[in-house]
């Protein structure tokens, strides 16, 4: 089953070239206390232009994916026992450092999610956002400041050519995310990577950001991964949608159909637990339990501790991703049951 | 009234940055732009600690630079020394009275603050040069070679500065101001190492290192442009602190005898000089005495103002 390739397991055809493919791929960190499988064999493939949402809680190795990804996992505490992540067909984590470099901000860029942390404290916005140009394509200063403020003007910065000259701080949250998404998108990239980028801010200049980047998406046909724990931000900018748990992918299948009826109870957890207004006055359910220790990852299904479909199996086999649908899949031995309840 | 106090306002402390700033609409006139840098300035014109330090390093460093705007008589020409007039004190002529072979000490005193501040200006950029290209390096790659130079830099803090310096330039016969220089950098770099080293660790761990290198900044350009300028403050800092130690270690390695010689003219030498008859006549130690530590002082002082207006955390 771990043995069948991505495009075969995600059930799409294995004639369209995807953009990128993770297959397989374990990431370990070496701590005090043990080693960490902070990814544990997760495969997720995206398309030209699409938009994948990657899902999970704290720790559930969506942002380690994502490094692994950009090749920012460098510590010497890492470790990468397997997998592949594939760009165009290339096998990125066999590349060289410098080859990898020119891929990175070129061709995959990343938006973080503080945006003030994520900015360089001692230089002007225009200065940061001009040195891709200046980096990358070898722009003079004046021209790279050109170029910045077209791009500021780009992502909605009111004052743009006045506000160059401002350093991160003088800015606003929402405006920061703005300049941080402007560095990114500047080279054109054909995939980018936004981990967690509206988490920091409030929720009206959620909306925003995300109007922002759905508008850049559909005008440069960029392909994005957006790494969230928030399902509210999902349903509209979204097509496919990947849920992580403890290192692994429970759940991937195109968004509306998990809105509909989502076929793991993790992902079935997260649905209910947003608030509704249906909803009014009753007690917002929660997914019960915490999250897994990630030393001592339960056996079998490491959802089955928080589990209210639980069966003895469930403790000792580890669920495959059994394909459910043409292009849908879930990790849990009893989807059906998850499935049918959704309609109930 | 109400304008002063607006006005007032206006330059207050927190007028630096403009979205803090409780007035209205009247500060947020032309783009100004506030960096750590230009904030810590703005904050140091206001202490009048930095101002009185600055000052009297001005003072220092003209007095360095031209000593003859000072005064008229060239202590290196032996004819303006009268033995006749040794150890006279303080006169209309002779404003820190005279020494031993009758020379003006006031004039020797302004002449050695020369030799004090190039070798406390010298040493204190070459340890920061060394010690914070090293630091940056040993921070930046960790492993081995920070383990390595880690090692060597715990190696020579383990040298007793003082015995240290007295074996270096024991090794040069003659003591002059470069080999002062070179025996106070060989020992006082490794500090300069270790504050670096841990600027940058800390530094290299901040986001936007990580955000650089997302958006494919090499690691020569994250080194110097993204960690550097972030990890300076704390080495300017104790250059700063430094120099004004550089010129008191260069007064206590003249004043045993192994810096440097007569008949070049320091403060340390002239103390040396002074010391066999400060009881009959103080004031060829004195004075000399008293420059050097208002030097060391403004120094210190300085390296303080510049520490507390760079760290945002105690404005």
């Amino acid at each position: 089953m771990w043995r069948s390739s991505t495009a075969e397991r995600d059930g799409r055809v294995p004639g369209g070239e995807a953009l990128l493919t993770v297959d397989g791929l374990r990431v370990e960190f070496a701590t005090r206390q043990g080693v960490v499988r902070a990814v544990n064999g997760v495969s997720y493939r995206i398309d030209p232009g699409e938009t994948l949402a990657v899902l999970g809680e704290s720790g559930s190795g969506k942002s380690v994916t994502a490094h692994a990804i950009m090749g920012l996992l460098d510590t010497p505490t890492v470790r990468v026992p397997a997998g592949e992540i594939r760009f165009h067909g290339t096998d990125l984590l066999g590349l060289r450092e410098d080859d990898r470099a020119r891929i990175r901000g070129r061709r995959i860029a990343m938006v973080f999610q503080d945006a003030l942390s994520a900015l360089n404290p001692v230089f002007t916005v225009g200065a940061q956002i001009g040195e891709m140009f200046r980096v990358h394509e070898g722009l003079s200063r004046r021209e790279a400041e050109r170029r910045a403020v077209e791009l500021m003007d780009r992502v909605r910065i009111p004052a743009a050519a006045q506000r160059m000259y401002d350093y991160p701080h003088q800015f606003s949250g929402g405006m920061r995310q703005r300049i941080m998404i402007a560095m990114a998108i500047a080279l054109g990239p054909e995939l980018l990577i936004a981990d967690e980028p509206t988490t920091a801010l409030d929720v009206t200049v959620q909306a925003q950001i995300m109007d922002l980047l759905a508008e850049l998406r559909r005008e440069s046909g960029m392909a994005m991964i957006l790494i969230t724990h928030d399902l509210g931000v999902v349903a509209d900018s979204a097509d496919r949608i990947v849920v992580m748990y403890g290192g692994r992918v429970v759940e991937s299948a195109p968004v509306h159909e998990v809105y509909q009826a989502p076929a793991h109870p993790y992902t079935r957890g997260l649905l209910e637990s947003i608030p509704r207004l249906a909803r009014k006055g009753r007690a917002l359910p929660a997914i019960e339990g915490t999250p897994p220790d990630p030393l001592a990852m339960p056996t079998g299904c490491s959802f089955h501790p928080r589990c209210s479909y639980r069966q003895d199996n469930c403790v000792t086999d580890a669920p495959p991703r059994y394909r459910i649908g043409p292009t849908r899949d879930s990790a849990c031995h009893y989807w059906r049951e998850v499935l049918d309840g959704s309609h109930g | 009234m109400s304008e002063t106090t607006v006005e007032r306002q206006g330059r207050g402390k927190h007028a630096r940055r403009g979205r803090y700033s409780p007035g209205g609409p009247w500060r947020f006139g032309p783009p100004r732009a506030a960096s750590l840098w230009s904030d810590a300035w703005q904050d140091l014109r206001r202490r009048p600690m930095f101002v009185g330090a600055a000052f009297v390093i001005a003072v220092f460093l003209v007095m360095a630079a031209f000593p003859w705007l000072f005064t008229s008589i060239d202590p290196h020409d032996a004819a303006t020394c009268h033995l006749s007039e040794a150890r006279q004190g303080v006169s209309d002529l002779h404003w820190f009275g005279t020494d031993n072979l009758g020379c003006d000490v006031y004039a020797r005193s302004v002449y050695g603050a020369r030799n004090s501040v190039v070798i406390g200006a010298t040493t204190a950029a070459l340890t920061a040069l060394v010690g914070g290209l090293l630091g940056l390096f040993a921070g930046f790659a960790g492993g081995a070679l920070d383990a390595l130079l880690s090692r060597v830099t715990e190696i020579f803090f383990a040298i007793p500065s003082v015995l240290g310096a007295l074996l270096i330039l024991s090794v040069f016969r003659t003591g002059s101001v470069w080999t002062v220089v070179l025996a106070l950098a060989v020992l006082a770099w490794p500090m300069t190492f270790r504050i670096t080293r841990a600027a940058v660790i800390t530094v290299k761990g901040q986001e936007y290192v990580l955000a650089a290198r997302a958006l494919g900044a090499s690691s020569g350009r994250i080194m110097f442009r993204h960690i550097m300028p972030n990890a300076l403050a704390p080495v300017i800092v104790v250059a700063t602190i430094n120099l004004g130690t550089f010129v008191a270690a260069e007064a206590g390695l003249s004043f045993v005898g192994v810096g440097l010689q007569s008949p070049d003219i320091s403060w340390g030498l002239m103390i040396s000089d002074a010391r066999r008859r400060f009881l009959e006549a103080p004031e060829p130690l004195l004075f000399p005495a008293l420059l050097l530590s208002l030097t060391v002082l403004a120094f210190v002082m300085l390296g303080d103002a510049v520490r507390d207006a760079l760290d945002p955390k105690l404005r």
